[in-house]
């Protein structure tokens, strides 16, 4: 609870006068009704963000759910009758997706290959997702 | 002119013999309670990397006008000028670059708004929206945590401030420095040493003034609940995000665009993955230098004749209130919400909805482990975080939309 004096409320008036400074003094009616709606605002604000984010999360839920749900069905799909030999599937590697910044595309192939022998991995089993010159 | 002469005129000259003269005992003051920050900012560790530049800005000002209008690194002076609408130089940043010194050139930056939106950018740029995104109804909790801004405004209100005052006071509740620092400056500039220094203060001391509050205001039973895991945000949900937000908000209340206009900006920079570049420059040396600056220049306005008040002694004792009422908002939300959800929230990450982040989330982090240390709220308290600097954002968007006609 707030107590102060009408003493001391006078001398940080006066202070403000001295101060020269821009704004009007409030009522204790017209400030409480500023502050309820203040308080208001920012949660109608915050609300209405809440809701949008929740819709924006449902559709890209949703989609994402649609492309897995895509991409799981040719591996349904039944088998061939006379089946291939089974050939382990192959990563998708790096090709076009490496990034490179401020590094020449020879030397990045140069690092990709010296990083796969060191991993003993297929290249293509490796994903690099970008190469960057420490200057 | 001899020697005695020459020494004469140092000693007379000198800012030892100022002190003594006029108002000059107010300076030395000032330089005290510099060193009283400078002790608080280095060996306390309250918010070192604003603390110090506000205490050194303090102690610059003050010393160096002891020296006299032409040695002074800051003139209060030219900045009552500057805002005085009947003087010839009101608004008149020309006649500021021509007379002022260092720190009044840097202070350009804080009464322009700049400092703190380009920090607000580097916020941005270091701020994971991922929490938030994933359990949105975490924007009502750093809703709820702006009581304190709205509770202090009424408070200034009583206590003989204009509205303007007492808008820039109440923000303090905000627990965003920035937030009050542009508040501030567009509303009641002469207020801004107080404000600033409240505020980075009370940020600081949240794991000292927060547990206290949760501790009253939640069972034990509430603050041992376990939260379930938040779902996984995708890459796209992370880049649309800020830009839904900038677009919604500012549309919203067009006031806002500055504060949230950069944190976006920031964001976005982070999250899309192609300007890893400019997102490391916005969270490094961007907002490294922008601290520096804004430290100084924002300290430097803290000369005797402003600050050695009584309005000082009401804003340091209402920026607490503004913080202890934020953190009661927050928490009477958090429990509504616990029982609304049949006990799945814990209260406790209501109280991490003022902004201060992360300090505010890892206050809900060790007061939850307390009593449970299998428990860990740090993610989740994250989410009333993040939307409270948005709150905050809003909540002095609508000041300002208010008052500053």
């Amino acid at each position: 609870m707030l107590f102060i004096s009408p003493a001391a409320a006078e001398a940080v008036a006066e202070e403000a006068a001295k101060a020269g400074t821009k704004g009007e003094m409030l009522s204790l009616g017209t400030s409480l009704l500023d502050a309820c709606l203040g308080y208001l605002v920012v949660f109608i604000g915050l609300s209405l963000l809440m809701l949008v984010i929740i819709i924006v999360g449902k559709i890209m839920v949703a989609s994402s759910k649609k492309t897995a749900a895509t991409a799981a069905a040719p591996a349904a799909a039944p088998a061939p009758v006379a089946a291939a030999p089974v050939q382990k599937k192959l990563a998708p590697g790096s090709a076009g997706g490496v990034k490179l910044y401020d590094t020449d595309p020879r030397d990045a192939a140069m690092i990709m290959a010296i990083v796969a022998n060191k991993l003993q991995k297929p290249l293509n089993e490796l994903k690099f997702v970008s190469i960057k010159e420490v200057k | 002119m001899s020697i005695f002469d020459s020494l004469g005129k140092l000693v007379t000259e000198s800012g030892f013999a100022m002190m003594l003269s006029g108002d000059g005992w107010k300076n030395l003051v000032m330089i005290a309670i510099a060193c009283v920050l400078l002790y608080l900012g280095i060996k306390k560790q309250y918010e070192p990397l604003l603390m110090v530049g506000i205490a050194m800005g303090c102690l610059l000002a003050n010393a160096s006008a002891l020296g006299g209008f032409s040695n002074a690194l800051y003139h209060q002076a030219l900045w009552d000028n500057f805002l005085d609408e009947s003087s010839e130089f009101y608004h008149n940043y020309g006649h500021i670059l021509a007379h002022g010194g260092l720190i009044d050139i840097l202070y350009i930056g804080v009464k322009a708004g700049i400092y703190p939106c380009l920090i607000f950018i580097g916020i941005g740029a270091m701020t994971d929206f991922g929490p938030l995104i994933s359990n949105p109804k975490s924007l009502l909790l750093g809703a709820a945590a702006q009581f304190g801004v709205f509770f202090a405004f009424f408070g200034a209100t009583l206590l003989g401030f204009n509205g303007n005052e007492a808008a820039s006071i109440g923000i303090i509740g905000g627990a965003d420095g920035p937030t009050a620092i542009l508040t501030t400056t567009k509303l009641a500039p002469h207020l801004l040493g107080p404000i600033a220094v409240a505020a980075y203060s009370y940020m600081a001391l949240i794991p000292m003034i927060q547990p206290p509050i949760m501790k009253a205001l939640t069972t034990e039973k509430e603050r041992k609940v376990k939260m379930e895991q938040l779902r996984e945000v995708s890459k796209t949900e992370k880049i649309l995000f800020p830009i839904v937000v900038t677009i919604f908000v500012i549309l919203l209340l067009p006031s806002t665009a500055p504060l949230i206009g950069c944190l976006m900006f920031g964001n976005l920079l982070k999250e899309t993955g192609v300007t890893e570049r400019l997102s490391d420059v916005a969270q490094n040396a961007l907002m490294n230098i922008v601290t520096l600056f804004l430290g100084i220049s924002v300290g430097a306005t803290m000369v005797g004749s402003n600050f050695l008040n009584i309005q000082t002694i009401y804003i340091v004792v209402l920026g607490l209130i503004a913080f202890s009422f934020s953190t009661i908002g927050g928490l009477l939300v958090g429990k509504l919400m616990y029982k609304l959800s049949g006990g799945k929230i814990n209260p406790l990450i209501g109280s991490a909805g003022v902004s201060a982040v992360p300090m505010a989330a890892r206050v809900s982090q060790r007061v939850g482990q307390k009593e449970n240390p299998s428990n860990f709220l740090l993610m989740h308290a994250m989410g009333p975080n993040v939307a409270g600097v948005i709150g905050s954002a809003i909540a002095a968007g609508f000041l300002m939309s208010m008052f500053g006609g």
